[in-house]
Order: C-alpha cells, then sequence, then structure tokens
C-alpha cells in the first residue's frame, strides 16, 4: 500500500537541511556560540538595508519594534486596521519564564525539558532550549515596557502553575495576558513608527512574495481599501502571520486569521513543516448551530476546579443537568485517569469529550444529528469554595460564558467541547528561523519549530515573544551582513513584474469565474471535510477519502464560485475571503498526506490505527523521530518529502502516561 | 426571529451614502449580532446583491476591530463590543438601525467601516515607554504597589475600539487617550516621561480632529471594557502639572 501511496500523493526527497545550530558546544552553549559566529552589520550601514516583516503579532510586532531600534528600516504589513489587533490578544492565560521566583527548583532546562515532553518529542532539541533559555528576559522587557502583570502586595509579580507543570512560572495580567503583551509590543512598535525606522502599512495583506536569483527579496501586497497591487522590494523577508487553523472554518482564531503569505511563500519554494499538528483545545463553547462563525475558547485553568462528566445513559442526555442524581453520571476523564482526573492534556481530554459524544451521550443543541457538549460542573466547587470564592478565581469567565450562552453557569453547569485552537506546524525553517529559502524568515506560530505535536499552555506567547525581541534581531543580520553588497532589485525588473502579474492574474482569475456559490460556503464545506477526517482522530481510509473530498471541491471552487463586487477602487470583503479560502483548499489537502503519512500518534495527531491497548496514543520513534519538510511542486502534482531527522542528545523520550 | 434592519450603505469615502431596509427572517437567538449580518450577507449573495462591508476579527470581544452603533448607541444596548452582542438580547419583529462610528476623524470607508489610524497616530506621540529591545533590568527590580498595578490594569484593558469617540457628541478621544495616560504614568517605568507624554499626546489629538472634552460621561458609559470616567480627571491633573512645570 505504501509504494501505491507514495507515487499518487507524494515522492520522498533529500533529507532536510543543515539547521546551524552549533552542535560541536553543549546545549546550553548554543545560542551564545550562534550569537557570537553570525556576522553583524555596523550601525551605520543598517540604515541603508531594508526588512519587510508580514503580521504584527507577538513576533511580528516584537520583531519590528526590535529591528527598527537597531535602525534597519523596516516595512510592516498587516491586514487589520492597527497593528495591536493581531490575533495574539485574544490569548489568555499566561506566559512562561524560567525565572524560580517561586524557588521551586524551576530552571532553564526543567522548561525545556517539560516542552520537549509536552510536544511529545516532535520539536528540536536546540530551539526549545533556547527559548527556555530567553524566556526570562522576556519577562524584563515586557516589564520594563509597562505590561501590568499580576502583582503581590509587595509589589513583586505573581505567579500561578498551568498546563500540569509542577512549578509556577506562569506570569499573567488577570484573563487578558496576550492582550497586555501585544499592547506592549504595539507600543515599541508605535514609537519606531514616530522615529520614522517603521513604516506601517495597515489594511494590507501580501499576496506574492518576490524570488530574485534563490533569494527572498520583496512582496506584493494588497491595499485592501482600494484594490491597489503595490509592490515592495527589500534586503530581506519576515512572515510572522500566525497560524492556519481556519482552515476548518469553525477555530478559536480570529476571522481574518489566513495562510495567504506562508502559503505564497510555500509555493515559491519555502517548505512546509508538519502540516497536520494541529491542536484542539478541550474548553470551547459548544457551536450553537448553523449560523455560527466562530468558536470562542474558555481558559484552560476552568478545569482545576471543574469537574467534566456526562450522563452514564444516552436517554438522560435532554434532562436539566440538576435532576440527574450522582450515580448516574460518567465523571469520565475522573474514572479513565484516576490520578491526573480532569486535569489531563489537551490532547486526550479532547479525544475523550468527541469519545463520550460519538457514543451518544453528549449534550446540548444537536448539530447534524449529534449533541457536542460536555458537562463542566462547578457544583461541588461552589459547596467546596463557596459561591464567592470561585466567582473570585472564575468570575470573568462565568461573566463571558453567560453572555454567549445566555446560561448562568453558577445555576446549571457549563457545556463545553474540544475546538480547533493553534496550529504547531508551519514553514520549516533553521535554527535562524530562516526557510530554506534564503532570506525568508519565519516567526511565531507561522514556522514550525518550537512545539513538537502538541503545545503546552503559556508556551505560545513565550514563542511569539523570544522570536521577535530575542532570535531574529540576532540572527538576520548574519544573513544581511552577506548580502550587504548585492545590488538593490529594481521594481522594474523581471522577477518583480512576474511576482506582479501572477498576483493579478489570480484576483482576475477569482473574479472571472461568475458561478453561483459564495465563498463562505466552500470554506464551511472545506471546514467540515477537515474536522470530519482530519481532526481529532483520523484514519488512513478517511484521510485517504478527505483528500478525494477536497480535490472535488477544489474543482467545484474555480468552476463556481462567485466573488461579487469590484476587484479595484473599494473595499472587497468577499474577495479577500475568496483569495484565503482557495489557498487553505490546497492547504488542506497536504495536511492530509501529511496526517496520512505519519503513521503514528503524537500529540494533537491521533491516527486510529496507533494506539495502545488503553487506547493513548502510541509513537513509533523508530520511524518516525523526524520532521516533515514539505516541498511543492506544483499545483495538482506531488509534493516532496524531505524528513529532517530529530537528534536528542540531551533527552531521554518517554512514552507519556496520565493514567 | 424576523427582523427589520435599516443599514447605512455607502459605497466609497467619496459617496454621500444612505440608510437602506432589509428584511430578514429566521434568525437563531444563539447568534451573534455579527453572525445575523453574516446571515444578511449571504442573502444579498443569494439575490445578486453586494454584501454590507463591517469590520471584526477575534469576535471574542478583545480586539477591538468590531463596532457599529446600533439603534443610536455604540456597540448596542448592552454594554460590551458588538461581536458580544447577542441576537436574544432583541425581540421578534423590532426594527434594528445600524450606522458607523461618526467622526470627523474616523472617516468611512465602506458602508460600517471606518478608518481609526488617528488612534494610532496619538498613540505614535507618546503613548509607549522609551525601552529598547534587551536594555531591561530585572523584573523584580522595581516593586510596583498591588494598587497601582492593580489600577494600571484597570486603565490598560481598553481594547482602542473606538466606541468612546462615536458616543461623545464632541467625538472626542479623551477616554482613549485619558486611558493610556494612566496606565503608563502609574508605572514608575512610565513616570520619567509621563508629562512630556501628556502634553504631546493630546496635541495630537486636538491636530486629528477630535473634539474636546466637556464631561459629558457618555464615553464610559458605552466602553465595552468599562474604563472608568475618572481616568480623565487623571489625566487633567498631569496636564495641569505639565503646564505649571511648562512642559
Amino acid at each position: 500500500m505504501t509504494d501505491n501511496l507514495n507515487k499518487d500523493l507524494y515522492t520522498e526527497g533529500e533529507p532536510a537541511l543543515d539547521t546551524k545550530a552549533p552542535m560541536d558546544v553543549p546545549l546550553s552553549e548554543c545560542w551564545e556560540a550562534r550569537k557570537f559566529r553570525a556576522a553583524l552589520v555596523n550601525p551605520a550601514n543598517r540604515r541603508k538595508l531594508r526588512v519587510i516583516i508580514v503580521g504584527t503579532g507577538l513576533a511580528g510586532g516584537a520583531a519590528a519594534a526590535s529591528l527598527g531600534e537597531m535602525g534597519y528600516n523596516v516595512d510592516a504589513f498587516f491586514y487589520q486596521d492597527s497593528a495591536r489587533r493581531a490575533h495574539s490578544i485574544a490569548a489568555q492565560g499566561g506566559i512562561n519564564a524560567a525565572k524560580n521566583y517561586r524557588n521551586d527548583n524551576d530552571s532553564v532546562h526543567r522548561l525545556f525539558y517539560d516542552t520537549v515532553k509536552g510536544g511529545d518529542y516532535r520539536a528540536r532539541e536546540t530551539n526549545v532550549y533556547r527559548l527556555a533559555e530567553v524566556s526570562a528576559a522576556i519577562i524584563d522587557q515586557c516589564v520594563a515596557q509597562g505590561v501590568p502583570f499580576a502583582r503581590e502586595y509587595g509589589g513583586l509579580l505573581d505567579n500561578r502553575s498551568f498546563g500540569g507543570v509542577q512549578v509556577s512560572r506562569t506570569f499573567y495580567a488577570r484573563g487578558q495576558t496576550g492582550q497586555q503583551l501585544l499592547i506592549g509590543a504595539y507600543q515599541a512598535l508605535e514609537r519606531q513608527v514616530a522615529a520614522g525606522t517603521v513604516t506601517e502599512h495597515p489594511r494590507h495583506e501580501m499576496v506574492e512574495i518576490i524570488v530574485s536569483e534563490g533569494r527572498a527579496r520583496g512582496i506584493i501586497a494588497r491595499d485592501m481599501t482600494t484594490g491597489e497591487l503595490q509592490t515592495f522590494v527589500a534586503d530581506a523577508v519576515v512572515l510572522a502571520t500566525g497560524g492556519y487553523g481556519n482552515v476548518f472554518f469553525l477555530s478559536t482564531n480570529a476571522m481574518g486569521c489566513n495562510a495567504t503569505a506562508i502559503w505564497r511563500a510555500h509555493r515559491k519554494g519555502a517548505w512546509f513543516g508538519n502540516p497536520c499538528f494541529t491542536q484542539i483545545h478541550p474548553t470551547c463553547i459548544p457551536q450553537h448551530g448553523d449560523q455560527q462563525s466562530k468558536l470562542t475558547l474558555m481558559s484552560e485553568s476552568l478545569r482545576n476546579d471543574g469537574r467534566i462528566w456526562v450522563p452514564k445513559r444516552a436517554e438522560d442526555c435532554e434532562k436539566d443537568p440538576r435532576d440527574i442524581p450522582e450515580e448516574d453520571r460518567d465523571y469520565y476523564l475522573e474514572r479513565i485517569y484516576p490520578s491526573f482526573g480532569n486535569l489531563v492534556p489537551r490532547d486526550i481530554a479532547s479525544r475523550q469529550a468527541k469519545n463520550m459524544c460519538d457514543e451518544g451521550r453528549g449534550v446540548g443543541p444537536k448539530i447534524d444529528g449529534v449533541a457536542r457538549g460536555v458537562y463542566l460542573d462547578f457544583a461541588d466547587a461552589i459547596q467546596r469554595m463557596g459561591r464567592a470564592a470561585v466567582s473570585a478565581k472564575y468570575g470573568n469567565l462565568f461573566d463571558m460564558y453567560e453572555r454567549i450562552t445566555g446560561d448562568n453557569p453558577y445555576e446549571t453547569p457549563m457545556r463545553i467541547y474540544p475546538a480547533v485552537h493553534y496550529t504547531m506546524g508551519g514553514l520549516w525553517v533553521d535554527y535562524d528561523l530562516e526557510s530554506n529559502l534564503p532570506g525568508l524568515y519565519v516567526a511565531g506560530e507561522a514556522n514550525f519549530s518550537d512545539h513538537g505535536a502538541n503545545r503546552l499552555g503559556a508556551s505560545a506567547l513565550m514563542q511569539g515573544l523570544s522570536d521577535g525581541y530575542f532570535v531574529l534581531p540576532n540572527t538576520i543580520n548574519d544573513y544581511l551582513a552577506k548580502c550587504f553588497n548585492l545590488p538593490k532589485l529594481d521594481e522594474s525588473s523581471p522577477d518583480v513584474v512576474a511576482a506582479l502579474e501572477e498576483a493579478q492574474a489570480r484576483i482576475d482569475r477569482l473574479m472571472a469565474v461568475g458561478g453561483n456559490r459564495s465563498v463562505d460556503s466552500f470554506h464551511k464545506e472545506l471546514g467540515s471535510i477537515m474536522w470530519e477526517y482530519c481532526g481529532m482522530e483520523r484514519t488512513a481510509e478517511g484521510l485517504k477519502k478527505a483528500i478525494g473530498l477536497i480535490r472535488e471541491l477544489r474543482a467545484e471552487f474555480w468552476a463556481n464560485v462567485r466573488v461579487p463586487g469590484k476587484s479595484i477602487g473599494e473595499l472587497n470583503q468577499s474577495l479577500e475571503k475568496a483569495g484565503r479560502v482557495a489557498d487553505f483548499m490546497e492547504l488542506g489537502e497536504l495536511m492530509c498526506i501529511d496526517a496520512l503519512v505519519r503513521e503514528e500518534s503524537c500529540g494533537g495527531h491521533f491516527r486510529a490505527e496507533s494506539q495502545t491497548e488503553e487506547g493513548e496514543a502510541l509513537r513509533h520513534d523508530d520511524r518516525f523521530l523526524f520532521v516533515s519538510a514539505w516541498e511543492w511542486t506544483g499545483e495538482g502534482q506531488p509534493p516532496i518529502l524531505h524528513k529532517e531527522e530529530l537528534v536528542y542528545n540531551n533527552i531521554e523520550l518517554k512514552q507519556r502516561s496520565y493514567k | 426571529m424576523n427582523l427589520t434592519l435599516k443599514i447605512w450603505r455607502q459605497s466609497g469615502p467619496q459617496d454621500p451614502g444612505a440608510m437602506h431596509e432589509y428584511q430578514i427572517r429566521g434568525i437563531s437567538e444563539e447568534s451573534s449580532f455579527l453572525e445575523m449580518l453574516d446571515v444578511l450577507n449571504e442573502e444579498l449573495f443569494a439575490r445578486g446583491e453586494e454584501p454590507i462591508a463591517f469590520d471584526s476579527d477575534c469576535r471574542e470581544g478583545i480586539c477591538g476591530q468590531c463596532g457599529i452603533v446600533i439603534n443610536g448607541v455604540a456597540h448596542g444596548p448592552e454594554v460590551t463590543t458588538t461581536c458580544q452582542l447577542h441576537m436574544r438580547t432583541f425581540n421578534d419583529g423590532d426594527v434594528i438601525t445600524i450606522e458607523p462610528w461618526r467622526a470627523q476623524a474616523f472617516p468611512i470607508i465602506k458602508d460600517l467601516v471606518v478608518n481609526r489610524s488617528a488612534l494610532d497616530r496619538i498613540i505614535q506621540a507618546g503613548g509607549y515607554i522609551s525601552v529598547n529591545t534587551g536594555a531591561a533590568p530585572d523584573a523584580h527590580a522595581t516593586p510596583v504597589p498591588k494598587g497601582d498595578a492593580d489600577r494600571a490594569f484597570e486603565a490598560a484593558a481598553c481594547i482602542g475600539c473606538g466606541a468612546c469617540v462615536a458616543a461623545c457628541p464632541n467625538a472626542s478621544a479623551m477616554l482613549f487617550t485619558s486611558a493610556k495616560v494612566t496606565h503608563l504614568q502609574l508605572l514608575p517605568q512610565g513616570k520619567p516621561e509621563n508629562l512630556r507624554r501628556v502634553v504631546a499626546m493630546l496635541n495630537q489629538l486636538d491636530e486629528e480632529g477630535f473634539g474636546s472634552c466637556t464631561n459629558i460621561g457618555e464615553c464610559a458609559a458605552v466602553c465595552p471594557k468599562e474604563i472608568p470616567l475618572d481616568v480623565i480627571s487623571t489625566l487633567n491633573r498631569q496636564l495641569g502639572k505639565a503646564a505649571f512645570m511648562g512642559v
């Protein structure tokens, strides 16, 4: 079977490139060694260099501000109306840092260890170690910027624990940590705008990348308010455009989050790493019906005191939960995982919720005949701690739940269900965060590098800021120094003109279809295929079916979509969506191919064929200890798989167990 | 639910614009206000009409991108963002009027979408602490009294949606500006450049064409993040100090 699959769906190519991490020194000296060996650009010469940054979330905003301070000319692009609105803003819980402020034996090595283990041993040791190493400096930087972290009466910073680790290393700002960190980066960025080092391009989206003589040299951006395509040439390009979870249509991502920038780069030669690794978050508010546009995450911290259950009997599911006596309730996580109970990691909690609903024991409104919800019950906590104490701890989340659902969670249990949350895959990058396309750097959620197959809580904010404030400013100079003497690319050069023409042709093609289906109807259909077959549980059979369905849907899209309005002269939100959905159609297929090839279960990727007797995820380190890095070969052509072997010199690989 | 919607349509900044009326049926009470507009847009598409342009992004009430005037009130009848307003707030058969933020400093781009870049330029004038990356002392080197940290947080919760401007009869951005000044001046890190910041941000506010504050309080009444009105008096005290010191 594997041979056939190979021929039809993909071919295997050369192993991935050298990561540039210095492997001749101990892990703890890797980052110092790399920084020392990287070439520098002297301050007077930085003024002559231009860097494009797409996306102004934690990674892009921090990088733009930092590179601007250093004296480079930076052009920052974002599709929102203000840099302050990037989706990093919606992160609630917190940000980890190995500060050991609690004297609880935390250390850089322990944060590194927890992160690699949490990622189910599918992340790169050197990158993760560096993440842990710079984590402490992130907190210092943010405090200096005025980020109002939670404090104690002594005036020092407060911490809490998060995501199942055994130390308190999470810094937080109520339930708005992402917002406060992003505002810090945004303010640093606006300071550079005032200083003239950074030029902002609001309501612009990147629609093509300019590649000249094998290097990334600029982008074609579309001014969304006028429809005009604009050319921007530069010495290097940084993509910090976030994740691609909206391929599922319903997700916790912002409505505008998209894969277009990284997908255009992929089509121009940048490899795509581990596209199938998607994190499903267990505590989201369930879908209410078919008018739904997105899902809302409830903080994972609720699982500290809430008890998760479903009725034991399917016939009780429509009853008022308060009328179901204790003996008729199945506290299934406590039953199956007695030692971790409701605090099992995200992938496990999510999968078991799905199992309960698939068995017919889900609660709440039925969507397509199945009730997809489980109870998260605070009745015991209210009895134990009192309503006031529960309110002090979770009040804002309870209010948010009530606003969205109309139910009062103090009176009746919340209903939750898993939802697509964060994508661990992204463009392949080396230790410098450079893709295999020289001059193209990728930061934050848009790259694949630090999270492996699963992501622990409070680690995404850490990666975004680590990449933006500390890694990129110290690695991109190595490239810029080497290409300092390259001739400036002329806007009329054939490579630039070709990129502009490609972008224009694509828009013309979308406008010309003139069918009778809306873009959203295609997006919803793609999303349901992805959720059904490439969601929480995947099988070879299902993935193959999904690939066929996606190909059919894509053909239908290009034959029957209709984009109303004009492409030039005014805002056209349908056209924006059409371009993004067209890219999701191609990316969705690659996700399914990647999931099909990886015949093991790890973190957020659960292959039903690969599980232990108890139904837990079963990794196959002998066959899959690698990063999948995919090369584009053309529309409808099988992609090429390059494998980057993962080397674990400092951590022993173990099977995760939460029983 | 069945509703009558009166919506402001304007194809571009130069177009005069007008109210249009639409009937919509079968809206779920569970839907958010923006999901209701999504449904309307699918219907307009099916009828061969152009969908209504409106802004939204996170749809979780935190990014600040959405924002329309509903029945004359910024973000509508509940104190929340437009994306977190749900249709159960309305009754079957209601007539709902929907307009964009109205302010000279917020030019209309299309339909319900306005340009709020003026708020970014107020931040550029001084709404930050001048610290370069890598130059920060240890976070515990400067303790901050918990009361100050909490009050700073309260002011920092502003999401920059612009509802305060839309609600103000003078279209003033004073609540927005004061929230930032209050946030930064309460923290020891933000004190050194405080008075300069106050003067520069207020000058920018005037230059952008926002009106002046006459303490009406509509801004705080509609603020989805419940920024307290007294941040404005905090700013005014700092302004007085700046005048006294000749900043």
